[in-house]
């Protein structure tokens, strides 16, 4: 190499962090406040505890993933025994159990308008069932096939679109009719685990083993903004219900709680007794309470804004592998890998 | 493990490294002097490259050295181009390996990308400056781009970039041409791969940020609102159908009601996406527009929402009513779109997607929100309507006598703080998490 390219490398390496420390410094300006100080004027939840009110039995294996239907009352699980089992959760009544093609699924999604379920896997495929066919029969309506990797995880924007998130690294967004990709999302560097849509579904976010949380412009395709701070694999995301925050969960036992506006970390809901890995996580309606599944079996409640634990769901016996909490905010689905889904509240 | 063909680089993270350690390994490998690659002098139009290959060559000595398939090996091939291990001489810009004889180079350990040599914005601009200098024109529109950008942010280092891209091409000037050739290839290939981290920098620092007090702050003021109608911290009346068995919760709330409850009515003032959420808001909602004469913009943002949400096939065909129906000049619903974004909204339908109506939606949006919806919370309409909501009566009745049935959450936490030191004694102990340190 000559001089002049060393010279050249001197510079960078002088002028290297500059724009990093830039960064740094201006996210740090914006922090004129702790947590402590914002929330002081409310009290801590009191101790929480909620208790089981039914127990959706009838999978043979373990259960990956569960989604609420909006009405609040149906719900959709996906078990690696094969089946995809639409419950009917005050009654415990199976409204249908689909047998999938491949049994290594992974997620599974409810449709906003209760007419579709989906799933997916290590088939690498996107599977679409529309539950209302013609003659009562359940049957596959599309199987969106382009991805290089696992489907972690998928969720409808309507009818129409769907946005699933992979082991390939990358999130697309599928126009279910044509069975086509109309955008890849594609910045992550480490498998695609999870991802959420905003209130407005304008916006998603991904969490990924890159250890970085991403929020994507639906229309535009590009990631806005990135989150990073975790030390292991994201697992779990989700929106505060106001949309102005995104929550993650990680495999070093950890949650945290990400503002868009003020583009950084604000809170993290981790306790030294806490050892083992975040598997699910969903916020309570008013976003004052978070549920987090985790490796030990348990679900562990925190109040979001004093960041203290507040309750404990212990009634798996094997990991929590899905949670979700219905959108009329009534109750909450734990689903493991015991086989069992139980309704609490 | 699987590695991002698009670079994205935020600073390299570790399952990358253990990516690239393992190509160097190759690349090392094929450098080897006994077993590595023959290597001889290229030609490049009427100038001889020293120390070059052939893309054929690169893939013979992988398929021979590794075992593996021809596709295997022009995979493999293609990944060391595409990360700046080879270059090639011919094409630079073009990052795929061929299997002919195009000429290609090992890149300098130098440049490599886990030497971490963060780009930066000054040598970059160095780089482009040179690239101007020597060939008027030759610089690509990103690049351009990019050129104004640059001289705009470092304005004030401006004289230096000059005139160290000046003194590096004086110097490259004394070498020998091959040496030159391969020095810009080089240089050029490093800049392909290097270039995405500092626009990714760039779209950062110039973010608004608000404040952290402000954001919490937010998060407070929305769980307080909301807290009444968060069953888990609250409870529900008339019961809560999970514990009573009792649907009555369900029916009362249900889509359509003759009569909605008083917390559902509530809701919708807490902001405007609430009350066009609930199917009961939109309708009251429509009935206070059409009094005054401005139902036509609500019914504009449902049809762009049915755009949005539905069919792809269906699209140009809902396109056209909406143009017939609110913008066309004298349609019979015309809404009120200021001239920029109609005349935009009015281009796009040429082409119709699912998003062309979202200018002139969010428009009309903003107008409702800002004007009528306010005005709405004051009316008579809503005000009556709070009045005559009902506020259901916890039930008391219990099926059977002698079970004892809960009606809440046990206990909801806004009571359980009022009890007992005790409890809260017992709170402390179990699982009080650390604050965030």
């Amino acid at each position: 190499m000559t001089t002049i390219a060393m010279g050249e490398m001197e510079q960078l390496r002088k002028e290297a962090d500059n724009l990093k420390d830039q960064i740094t410094a201006a996210r740090k300006a914006m922090q004129d406040t702790t947590l402590q100080e914002a929330a002081a004027s409310i009290n801590v939840v009191g101790r929480v505890q909620l208790k089981t009110r039914k127990t959706l039995r009838g999978h043979l294996a373990k259960i990956y993933a569960m989604h609420w239907s909006t009405d609040s009352k149906l719900c959709v699980s996906a078990s690696q025994d094969g089946k995809l089992i639409v419950w009917d959760s005050i009654t415990t009544n199976k409204v249908n159990a689909i047998p999938l093609k491949s049994s290594w699924v992974m997620t599974c999604a409810y449709a906003p308008s209760g007419n579709l379920v989906a799933c997916g896997g290590l088939d690498n495929m996107c599977s679409i069932y529309n539950l209302k066919g013609k003659d009562g029969n359940v049957k596959v309506m599309r199987e969106l096939a382009a991805h290089t990797g696992y489907l972690s995880c998928c969720r409808f924007l309507s009818d129409s679109e769907i946005i699933t998130s992979s082991g390939d690294c990358t999130c697309v967004l599928w126009d279910i009719e044509t069975g086509t990709q109309k955008t890849i999302f594609a910045g992550h560097q480490g498998d695609c685990m999870s991802l959420a849509v905003s209130p407005d579904f304008k916006f998603f976010i991904s969490g990924a083993c890159d250890f970085t949380a991403k929020l994507w412009d639906i229309r535009e395709g590009t990631c806005r903004q990135t989150f990073g701070g975790h030390e292991s694999d994201i697992n779990a995301i989700g929106f505060f219900p106001n949309g102005n925050a995104v929550i993650t969960g990680s495999d070093d036992a950890s949650c945290k709680l990400y503002d868009l506006r003020a583009d950084q970390e604000l809170i993290t809901y981790q306790d030294s007794s806490i050892m083992c890995g975040v598997t699910s996580l969903a916020p309570s309606l008013s976003g004052r309470l978070l549920l987090a599944g985790y490796d030990d079996f348990n679900v562990n409640i925190w109040d979001t804004l004093k960041a203290e634990r507040v309750g404990v769901l212990a009634g798996h016996d094997n990991r929590v592998s899905c949670i979700g909490v219905s959108s009329d905010g009534m109750a909450c689905c734990t689903g493991s890998w015991d086989s069992f889904l139980k309704i609490w509240n | 493990m699987t590695i991002n063909t698009l670079l994205v680089k935020e600073g390299c993270p570790q399952e990358q490294m253990a990516c690239f350690r393992k190509m160097e390994k190759v690349i090392v490998a094929m450098q080897d002097p006994d077993m590595g690659m023959k290597m001889r002098n290229q030609r490049l139009l009427i100038t001889v490259i020293p120390h070059a290959m052939t893309g054929h060559d690169i893939i013979t000595w992988l398929i021979q050295k590794y075992c593996i398939s021809e596709e295997e090996a022009l995979h493999l091939g293609n990944l060391l181009v595409k990360y700046g291990y080879i270059y090639p001489l011919k094409e630079p810009r073009s990052l795929v390996l061929r299997r002919d004889e195009s000429p290609y180079r090992f890149q300098t350990p130098y440049f490599w990308t886990s030497t971490q040599w963060p780009a930066t914005e000054l040598d970059y601009a160095i780089y482009l400056a040179k690239k101007n200098i020597r060939k008027q024109g030759e610089l690509m529109e990103y690049e351009k781009e990019r050129y104004s950008l640059l001289h705009k942010r470092i304005n004030h280092t401006w004289d230096f970039v000059v005139m160290q891209a000046r003194e590096q091409l004086r110097a490259s000037k004394q070498r020998r041409k091959a040496d030159r050739i391969v020095l810009e290839c080089q240089e050029q290939a490093y800049w392909l791969i290097n270039r995405p981290a500092i626009e990714a920098c760039q779209r950062a620092l110039g973010r608004n940020r608000v404040k952290s007090s402000n954001c919490l702050e937010g998060f407070l003021k929305h769980s307080e609102q909301y807290q009444n109608h968060d069953p888990i911290m609250q409870g529900c009346l008339p019961s809560n159908p999970w514990i009573s068995d009792d649907a009555a919760h369900w029916t009362m709330n249900a889509d359509v009601v003759p009569v909605p409850t008083r917390l559902r009515v509530e809701r919708w003032s807490f902001s405007f996406m609430e009350l066009l959420s609930d199917t009961m808001g939109r309708k009251e909602f429509m009935t206070y527009l059409e009094k005054e004469f401005s139902a036509e913009n609500l019914c504009f943002w449902q049809a762009c929402e049915e755009i949005r949400h539905g069919e792809n096939s269906r699209i140009s065909e809902k396109v056209n009513e909406i143009y017939k129906n609110f913008l066309a000049p004298g349609a019979a619903r015309w809404v009120n779109i200021d001239s920029k974004t109609m005349y935009k909204t009015l281009e796009g339908i040429k082409r119709p997607h699912r998003f062309v109506m979202d200018d002139a939606q969010m428009h009309i949006y903003f107008l409702m929100k800002k004007d009528s919806y306010p005005r709405y919370l004051k009316s008579d309409l809503y005000k009556n309507m709070l009045a005559k909501a009902i506020v259901p009566q916890e039930t008391k009745k219990s099926v059977f006598p002698f079970m004892r049935r809960q009606r809440h959450s046990s206990p909801s936490p806004a009571q359980a703080a009022t009890q007992a030191t005790e409890e809260d004694g017992r709170v402390k102990e179990a699982g009080q998490a650390g604050a965030n340190a």
